[in-house]
């Protein structure tokens, strides 16, 4: 397997690996915020879904593990890249300037350091209770399973909660953006009629990425979504 | 015109260890300079200022000065070879900047590329990569009929896009990591559109990104500044072929071995 290895110390192998993992998170986050939006459907869908998940038992730890792996890859791929790039340039310029590269594409690794820090905080509230306001995630909803919904418009109600949440898909936003158009890219696809395509798409997608978590994040806070009793 | 000139001054040899050495920018006020003076004729009126003045003038490269050898280049208030597209620093003029303008001048800023003297840097590293494999290795004795081998039309042009590359380096010196991938990529796009050079065409991937790897240059992330001050207008294609190539040449590749790997014996 050491070819392998190889290939992800080369440049490319590196910019390769950045490009399948950040994809296969996009698709993560896609699938994530699909399943997010019954929370509009009210208790009883939100709360089915959950227990649905639950119950694909060993698969669901094998799609866990799989997706962790995808992550560590991509931060540890991006750690590496951004200090070579770094030792790269040894001297700073004393007059900076940039002629074409967008600000999305300039604070990729502030975008990405940011996603690490929320996506810990977010797995510390949800997933592992530990930053929760109350205790409402453990108790029952009489399906056997954990009441998602009322863990999530309870926290959803603290303003300062929803607030980081939501400023949290600004920075998802840009780093979608440039991060969908740079795998196109990345895996060789430059093309005078499809790369206007892909550009115009990728803005697209990361804006409704962003504004549904965006909007779900917000709905109790604007009444349309109601707290669990 | 009248202008104010800030350029790196560094006297001894960039080293791993210490990089910068005892350069820093020095401040220099120019007058009497015509619009239509190329910025390297300013230079050189700056130079024979200084040397009347028993100083050491601003050591620069430069052979051709009509926009073809890749020697000359400089970083203009942060842009390689300076504000106008498709433009050698030799080839730029003078009424490209108001008159009492103060402009940065600073020499290409890559470990690949160690400042050798005040902006003079020593780009053997692309020879380096060059050498490995941006070449056709088959010994073709005598040269062969022009037309002997048809080459389409839009391969052709895709090859030249990529051949009129000069070597300068502007693209490393704009790349926000420092990456070498638009001059690779064009050493690679140079030869994948033509059949002479197709023959080659993993191993040559595989070199050339070895080779380009081991100088030290940083990774593209795809912001295309390369592009946009590359003299010669390569386009950020030749990138997205390179890797395509390089991916394809790794999925080819076999071990060395004897053994066979299927069959009965
Ligand atoms: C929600 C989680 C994330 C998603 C959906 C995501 C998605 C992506 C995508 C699609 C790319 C483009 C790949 C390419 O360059 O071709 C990318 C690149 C990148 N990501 Fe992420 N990423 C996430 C989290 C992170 C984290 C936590 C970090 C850092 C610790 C990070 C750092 C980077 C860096 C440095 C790049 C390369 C940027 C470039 O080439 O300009 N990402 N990401
Ligand atoms: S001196 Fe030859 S290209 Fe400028």
């Amino acid at each position: 397997m050491s070819w392998l290895f190889d290939f992800w110390r080369s440049s490319i192998g590196g910019k390769v690996t950045m490009a399948v993992t950040g994809v296969l998170l996009f698709g993560f986050v896609v699938a994530h915020l699909l399943g997010n939006l019954q929370l509009l459907a009210g208790p009883d869908a939100i709360n089915a879904y959950a227990k649905w998940l639950h119950d694909r038992g060993a698969l669901l730890w094998v799609a866990r593990g799989g997706l962790l792996v995808v992550f560590l890859l991509h931060v540890a791929t991006a750690v590496r890249l951004s200090r070579a790039n770094k030792q790269a340039r040894p001297v700073p310029y004393a007059s900076e300037a940039t002629v074409q590269a967008t600000f999305a594409s300039r604070s990729m690794v502030f975008s990405g350091l940011t996603l690490l820090v929320f996506v810990v905080y977010h797995l510390l509230h949800f997933t592992f209770g530990v930053t929760n306001p109350g205790d409402f995630a453990r108790k029952g909803n009489g399906a056997g399973g954990f009441d998602v919904h009322a863990m999530v418009t309870h926290s959803f109600s603290v303003p300062a909660i929803a607030v980081v949440y939501a400023a949290a898909q600004i920075v998802l936003f840009l780093h979608l953006r440039h991060g969908l158009r740079s795998f196109a890219q990345t895996l060789g696809l430059c093309h005078r009629r499809y790369t206007p395509i892909v550009e115009r798409l990728a803005t697209v997608l990361a804006a409704l990425i962003a504004a549904g978590n965006a909007f779900l994040a917000l709905s109790v806070l604007a009444g349309i979504v109601k707290v669990a009793q | 015109m009248k202008v104010t000139l800030h350029i790196w001054r560094q006297s001894k040899k960039s080293t791993k260890a210490d990089f910068a050495q005892d350069g820093k920018m020095v401040a220099y006020e120019l007058e009497h300079v015509s619009a239509d003076m190329s910025f390297l004729e300013m230079l050189d009126v700056l130079n024979e200022q200084l040397t009347k003045k028993g100083e050491d003038p601003v050591a620069f490269d430069h052979d051709c000065r009509e926009g073809v050898c890749g020697s000359c280049g400089v970083v203009i208030d942060g842009v390689p070879h300076g504000p106008e597209r498709g433009t050698t620093t030799c080839q730029l003029h003078m009424r490209s900047f108001r008159d009492g303008a103060s402009i940065y001048v600073e020499p290409w800023r890559a470990a690949a590329f160690p400042v050798l003297k005040d902006l003079v840097v020593d780009r053997s590293a692309f020879d380096r990569v060059v050498q490995s494999g941006a070449f056709v290795s088959v010994n073709t004795g005598a040269p062969q009929d022009a037309n002997a081998i048809p080459v389409p039309k839009a391969d052709a042009d895709r090859a030249f896009d990529a051949a009129t590359c000069i070597g300068c380096g502007a693209c490393v010196a704009a790349c926000k990591n420092a990456s070498a991938m638009l001059f690779v990529g064009a050493k690679v796009s140079h030869f994948l559109h033509l059949p002479q050079g197709r023959v080659e065409r993993e191993q040559r991937a595989r070199r050339l990104v070895a080779a380009m790897d081991a100088e030290g240059f940083g990774n593209c992330t795809n912001q295309y500044e390369c592009e946009a001050v590359c003299p010669k207008e390569i386009p950020v294609r030749v990138i997205a072929e390179m890797n395509r190539e390089f991916v394809r040449s790794k999925l080819v590749e076999e071990p060395p071995s004897t053994k066979r790997v299927g069959g009965d014996g």
